[in-house]
């Protein structure tokens, strides 16, 4: 019996330490050293700060992170701003019958390829978009304006993409809160928005904490969205890292970038964790 | 406020039209470019010039539809090939990880299932590029100490399906550790006491229950996969996949045959998304 159980556990605990230990720590180990090599004046590798050093004296580089980190957490607050209603909507005013169907309708364009709704997008706005066209024979404007290639645009783009994260973990929330603590509120004659600050909002806590940790880790490490619709301006982190490993292949300098973006995100989502007191795993599941 | 309460008709009003304006922007970028598959028109874009089907069947040589499209197909079943691997091997090595954090003891269990949640939180940039380091590091390893010239360790096909797998078996493993939550362990001591060993307990009863789960997290893997692109991007080879393929010909100027493919794929997501919605309904 015991020798049987030791076996079982050897069987499930092999391939989860190949599959951990191979593909996630060894990489990320050799991430972090990479990112300490460079080449000596005559060519030689040596150990270096050398690449982290670029990164802190080139404004282009800590400003683009600075940037990026920035936009994130704008992405993530208007996502929180827009998700709120729809998912209130959802879980709390919709007829029980439609409340199955919008959900689905919800859903479905995730699971829609990023590309194929960033292009959707590109075909709206772009010069000769439709916008443009419905607008031009409107009479509303009379010189095609470009609407891509700004941070509006990119933004909205970003929303776009990671808006399901935050609705769905927010309707879940939202369907456990017991009507009767509204009803009694509105009894009591609270305003609505003494209701959504008091009531609503603190019990969605759990919710918002697990959406805005995956939107914000979304954005931030998004390159499709910034890279189409953002354009040339777009100086998103992810195109430095990009540009870094296959314009450049200057590797080392690359895998520095790869490490700050990591501790970025790692730290954000830690602190996001401590403040509403809660631990990965419960967020996770 | 909320259904139970009276409502003022404005705020149901106007409730019901920002849905409606929500739903719309969802769904507008995703309806345009299904539409403009079929205009008669050599650029995605209006006016309509009436309908056709060229961008769909057209030999060439001027419009070369989608099913004469060499390149394209090929991508897209490279994009089956990646994400049939990824979704048998994630599958495998989800339910391993979740039978075993669920069911089994042992040290540093903690600090292992913290690990296992990590690719959750890496982007999948990140993940992209440390494992090419990690290949290349491997690479010119076993070629300076025994000479051999090893393929793998290479952007190739193998190189994208292990990176998919590295953060898509989270997901599998988080989908069957929450089914495997509300399965009555003392079927499987039944079982024991009855004679069965550990595995055959495993694989008769606890597997066959969590079977609906298992489905279900291999067919979101198979998407996930056949989606992917932050991760993918680093690590391809010579086959690009069909998301990398797209990319590089809408970054370059696009044709409506790109619309036609995008119909397709929503088409076959949207079927693939509700037929494994409907059977988890329906296990429920």
């Amino acid at each position: 019996m015991k020798s049987g159980y030791r076996l079982t556990l050897w069987l499930f605990l092999a391939p989860v330490l190949l599959w951990l230990f191979l593909l996630i720590v060894i990489p990320h180990l050799d991430l972090l050293l990479m990112s300490f090599r460079g080449e000596s004046g005559v060519g030689n590798p040596v150990w270096t700060l050398q690449n982290y050093k670029n990164f802190f004296t080139e404004p282009i580089y800590w400003r683009t992170f600075v940037r990026t980190a920035l936009y994130a957490v704008i992405t993530t607050l208007c996502t929180f701003v827009l998700a709120l209603p729809v998912s209130f909507y959802i879980a709390k005013l919709a007829r029980p019958r439609t409340r199955g169907f919008l959900t689905v309708l919800l859903l479905l364009p995730f699971w829609v390829s990023e590309l194929v709704r960033v292009y959707g997008w590109m075909i709206l706005l772009r010069e000769s978009g439709v916008f443009n066209y419905v607008l031009l024979k409107m009479g509303i404007i009379h010189q095609p304006v470009e609407m891509l290639y700004n941070d509006v645009t990119m933004i909205m783009g970003l929303v776009y993409t990671s808006m399901l994260f935050m609705v769905v973990p927010l309707i879940s929330v939202m369907e456990s809160l017991d009507d009767s603590l509204i009803e009694a509120a509105y009894d009591l004659e609270a305003s609505k928005f003494a209701i959504l600050r008091t009531i609503i909002i603190p019990h969605c806590k759990p919710g918002i904490t697990s959406g805005a940790i995956v939107v914000f880790m979304l954005a931030l490490g998004n390159y499709l969205t910034p890279n189409l619709m953002g354009g040339k301006n777009s100086l998103w982190f992810t195109e430095q890292i990009y540009n870094q490993f296959i314009a450049s292949f200057n590797w080392n300098q690359g895998a520095a970038f790869g490490f700050l973006l990591l501790v970025l995100s790692s730290l954000i989502i830690w602190t996001g964790l401590k403040v509403t007191r809660q631990r990965l795993g419960e967020v996770a599941s | 406020m909320i259904r139970s309460l009276p409502n003022a008709r404005t705020y149901t009003w106007s409730f019901n039209l920002f849905i409606l304006c929500y739903f719309t922007f969802l769904f507008a970028p995703l309806a345009v470019t299904c539409i403009l598959a079929f205009n008669d028109s050599n650029f995605p874009s209006l006016p309509w010039y009436g309908f056709s089907l060229d961008w769909f069947t057209s030999p060439g040589p001027e419009r070369v539809g989608i099913f004469h499209d060499e390149q394209n197909l090929r991508s897209i079943w490279t994009s089956f090939q990646t994400a049939f691997w990824v979704a048998l091997f994630s599958t495998v090595v989800g339910t391993c990880t979740a039978l075993l954090f669920e069911q089994e003891e042992f040290p540093m269990k903690n600090g292992l299932y913290f690990l296992m949640l990590a690719p959750l939180v890496i982007p999948g940039v990140i993940l992209g590029i440390s494992l090419l380091l990690a290949a290349n590091s491997a690479g010119t390893f076993f070629e300076d100490r025994f000479g051999i010239d090893i393929g793998l360790f290479r952007p190739s096909f193998w190189l994208v399906v292990f990176g998919q797998f590295s953060f898509i078996t989270t997901f599998v493993a988080l989908v069957v550790s929450a089914r495997l939550r509300k399965f009555d362990r003392t079927l499987e001591d039944a079982a024991m006491i009855l004679g069965a060993t550990r595995l055959e307990a495993i694989g008769l009863i606890t597997l066959r229950y969590l079977r609906p789960a298992i489905i279900g997290a291999a067919a979101v893997a198979f998407l996930m996969s056949f989606e992917n692109f932050n991760t993918t991007l680093f690590l391809v080879g010579s086959e690009p996949t069909l998301p990398i393929n797209l990319y590089l010909q809408v970054r370059d100027g696009s044709t409506p045959v790109i619309n036609a493919i995008s119909l397709l794929l929503i088409t076959g997501t949207s079927c693939l998304a509700l037929c494994n919605l409907y059977f988890s309904k329906k296990e429920d």
